[in-house]
């Protein structure tokens, strides 16, 4: 049913065209909803639609392609940088991005995340840390927590079994190949607006050919984390944040003089 | 991609391997994603040499994984794209290979076969035939593969690869050996221009002007829908069985029946000779195309002749297959050796001759 908007009425908000009409998946209050939404709009804003090409791997992100109005390839576990490597190197011109969660990004696709961002691949790679597998039901990622519990640590994450939290991101703006690196989360909506600026940003960047740009986004996992919606918000900012603290970890010379200059 | 450049078809000297990425290059292939293994790396060393100057894309991956993946992303884009390794790189591409297959994407996997299991030799070895024909990674799938004997044909067969890649959505796979891509031989190249890439309606190569998105996956949560996939792909699993090829070597009068394949073969052809020499007439078949199996064309012979014997360089793989054709029509014997090391023509009559003592054949 199509619902006519009236002549007097002015439409200020609504869902992207870039946005399938198919019930999201996610469970209520998971932030790869709000992810995958704020990405569309940005493609939407852009007006690069036609010439977009997206890469979802395994896990969580996997079902993105059924929410995403765009071409999209479907990817093994933790291949996704490689799949949008092959992708962008045979058609240059055209805008791609993976869109990975932290077990696939930084545990079993670790080799492909870091050699593609040494390449200086001229792709976007959005990173959603939620410290545990979502899709296989709850498990230790490499980014869950020291004391975490999760289905695999039931006594809560042991540095000295399992070592720390891995902090990819940091590592990742190490590489000349990385272009501007940013940690972003999605628990209030000023975050959210800063984060689909810095996607916004990622997206013109990737038009100049600048190398990878790579956006961590600090979210939850309600489910996952056994917590309300509300409770999980909460949790980002007083466990997550700590160890995974929002900013930007790399940004383009140029205007890291602009910003000494003017802090605002 | 300029594909003309060094594209006269003079005969030359060429090593397999560097024949084989040639004729790539003349088959207009937009990228090349590859790491370097023995006996291998010649094909990878070729394309960083050439693309650049030929307007190709050439990437050394970190590693196999990340090869096979770049291909999935390529061949999804709607281009040619080839990647190839040796044994134990090949193994790392199966979970890669698996998800082309069900994403039917059109690529060129090749596989300079080396002596295994494990690390391995770095010899030429026939010993991955079931991991070639059989799919290889998980799930029901097959890929098309072809057996070149000759450096001409791991030049030819990367045409005749990409033209059944690309008229079936299926990845094609040339099995060849380490001795196969190390030895040089007279070839002609095969002319550059002469495989038009056709547009596809499918890749997910940006919107662009197509109202529908296009999706590459391999994933059905409904297990109906699955099914559905597996049936799809079983039918052109059938349908492709007419593209069997294979050759035949005085194999009408003979006797005794050779089946063997790649350099098996070259072998075995010194063999026929030598049994005619002797008046025992030998004959050979000679698979081309492993998958499809010429199943028909053996079970045609099996009643023709007094025995079989398969000759491959492994424990016995391609003896399976062939005597599932044969279904007991004759009896099926195996030589072959292992780890890098190849039968003589010597060796192999030796065993005629046996197979000759111990059944009595009575000779025609």
């Amino acid at each position: 049913m199509e619902n006519k908007i009236p002549e007097e009425f002015e439409v200020v908000y609504c869902k992207p065209s870039t946005l399938t009409d198919m019930p999201m998946h996610y469970c209520p209050g998971c932030g790869h909803g709000i992810v995958n939404k704020i990405l569309m709009e940005v493609v939407e804003e852009l007006n690069i639609q036609d010439k977009t090409i997206g890469v979802a791997p395994v896990g969580c992100s996997v079902f993105a392609y059924n929410y995403m109005n765009i071409d999209m390839q479907e990817a093994a576990h933790g291949r996704a940088s490689a799949v949008a490597t092959g992708i962008k190197r045979v058609l240059p011109d055209r805008y791609v991005f993976s869109y990975q969660g932290d077990g696939d990004l930084a545990a079993i696709g670790t080799s492909e995340t870091i050699h593609t961002v040494n390449r200086g691949e001229n792709i976007l790679m959005i990173f959603i840390n939620n410290a545990i597998y979502g899709m296989t039901g709850g498990q230790m990622a490499p980014t869950t927590l020291i004391g975490q519990v999760t289905s695999t640590s039931p006594y809560g994450r042991e540095a000295a079994a399992i070592g720390n939290p891995l902090k990819i991101t940091d590592m990742l703006a190490q590489l000349p190949g990385a272009y501007y690196v940013s940690r972003h989360s999605i628990h209030t909506s000023n975050a959210i607006r800063k984060l689909k600026k810095a996607i916004t940003k990622s997206f013109e960047y990737q038009k100049e050919k600048k190398g990878t740009c790579f956006i961590e986004v600090v979210s939850n996992c309600p489910s996952g984390w056994k917590m309300t919606p509300l409770e999980s918000m909460k949790w980002i900012e007083e466990h997550m944040f700590p160890i995974y603290p929002l900013g930007d970890l790399k940004i383009p010379k140029e205007e890291s003089k602009v910003t000494k200059e003017n802090p605002n | 991609m300029n594909q003309n450049n060094n594209s006269n078809n003079e005969p030359r000297l060429m090593k397999g391997n560097e024949a084989l990425a040639e004729a790539a290059i003349r088959a207009g292939i937009h990228a090349y994603f590859g790491y370097p293994i023995t006996p291998q790396s010649e094909i990878l060393e070729y394309f960083t040499r050439e693309m650049p100057k030929r307007g190709g894309v050439v990437v050394q991956a970190e590693s196999e994984l990340a090869a096979i993946n770049m291909v999935y992303g390529a061949a999804g884009a709607g281009t040619r794209i080839m990647t190839s390794s040796s044994s134990p790189g090949i193994s790392l591409m199966q979970e890669g290979l698996s998800y082309i297959a069900s994403a039917e994407l059109p690529c060129l996997v090749v596989n300079i076969n080396r002596g295994g299991p494990g690390l391995g030799t770095i010899q030429p070895s026939q010993s991955d035939y079931w991991q070639a024909v059989k799919g290889g990674g998980h799930g029901d799938y097959h890929l098309i593969v072809l057996a070149p004997a000759s450096v001409q044909e791991m030049a030819d067969f990367v045409f005749d690869a990409f033209r059944l890649a690309e008229k079936y959505r299926n990845p094609a796979f040339i099995l060849a050996d380490g001795a196969l891509g190390q030895m040089m031989e007279k070839v002609v190249l095969p002319e550059a221009g002469s495989l038009p890439y056709h547009e596809v309606n499918w890749a997910t190569s940006g919107m662009g002007k197509r109202k529908e998105r296009n999706i590459i996956t391999s994933l059905y949560m409904q297990p109906e829908e699955m099914e559905q996939v597996n049936l799809h792909l079983q039918k052109k699993y059938k349908a492709m069985q007419k593209e069997v090829r294979f050759e035949s070597i005085l194999t009408e009068d003979a006797d005794i029946l050779l089946v063997a394949y790649g350099l098996g073969a070259r072998i075995c052809q010194k063999v026929v000779e030598l049994g005619r020499e002797k008046d025992i007439k030998i004959g050979l078949l000679r698979p081309i195309t492993l998958y499809p199996f010429p199943k028909d064309e053996i079970a045609r012979l099996a009643i023709r002749v007094q025995s079989i014997l398969v000759v491959e360089m492994n424990a016995g793989q391609m003896v399976e297959d062939v005597s599932l054709a044969v279904n007991g029509r004759c009896p099926v014997n195996l030589t072959g050796r292992m780890g890098g090391m190849i039968s003589s023509p010597e060796e192999v009559f030796q065993k005629v001759e046996t197979i000759i003592e111990k059944q009595t054949l009575t000779l025609k």
